[in-house]
């Protein structure tokens, strides 16, 4: 079992695993938030999904998400773990873990990590759907520089 | 002379059919001149004009980021992880 914070994994994930990953006896709160393989977009019907990452890179703009909320809320600990290869209907992709002394403020940071994540890090889905396959669309536009 | 590394991922490692890719240009080359160098030997590149995003040394670069010797060069399309 990991500790890692941000964790690119090609294990099954756990949200109670994860949000042990944060909790300590200062952190009155813990906000988890779960992405789950469903079984219909756009109109089709999804067999399983194929998550493809570049994880020296993912890892380290997880960290920077995590340093992003810091700035802006009093969290304490943040953990997002993504899951990549292939996953089943029914089966968390990504897990988000937010502790802080009070939960003021964990659910927006809750929030802006998983949409952050969407916007920034190199990981991509391919849907294997009843009669095809197709790599999801992302963003338009690439981020700035982050370095 | 700059040698390294390019490095393809998702729907882009699939249209060029390979994951990575060694390079060598001139000093002074920048991540412009090495897209216009692979979209002539990996011809796949070219539908993805426009969509593609790169990264160097695993941190987004703008096309006129100059290279050096050693980077690592990530191509690959919009993210779409979550």
């Amino acid at each position: 079992m990991s500790d890692q914070l941000f964790e690119i994994t090609t294990t099954p994930i756990s949200m109670d695993e994860v949000s042990r990953r944060v909790s300590s006896p200062s952190a009155g709160a813990i906000v988890s938030f779960a992405g789950i393989v469903r079984d219909t977009n756009a109109g089709r019907r999804v067999r399983y999904l194929e998550y493809e990452a570049y994880p020296e890179m993912a890892e380290p703009m997880l960290a920077q998400i995590a340093e992003e909320i810091k700035a802006r809320w009093p969290v304490e600990k943040v953990a997002i773990v993504h899951r990549v290869g292939r996953q089943e209907i029914g089966e968390i992709s990504v897990v988000v873990a937010i502790a802080s002394a009070h939960r003021q403020g964990a659910f927006e940071a809750g929030r802006y990590a998983i949409d952050r994540l969407k916007e920034i890090v190199p990981i991509w889905k391919k849907e294997f759907f009843e009669g095809g396959e197709v790599w999801i669309q992302g963003p338009e536009k690439p981020p700035r520089s982050n370095s | 002379m700059a040698r390294g590394k390019a490095r393809f991922f998702a729907s882009l490692r699939e249209a060029v059919g390979r994951s990575e890719i060694e390079w060598v240009l001139a000093d002074g080359a920048t991540v412009e001149t090495l897209m216009t160098h692979l979209r002539k030997t990996l011809p796949g590149l070219e539908e993805w004009a426009g969509r593609t995003w790169v990264a160097v040394n695993r941190h987004y670069a703008a096309p006129e980021t100059v290279l050096q010797d050693c980077d690592e060069v990530a191509l690959f399309p919009p993210v779409s992880g979550g």
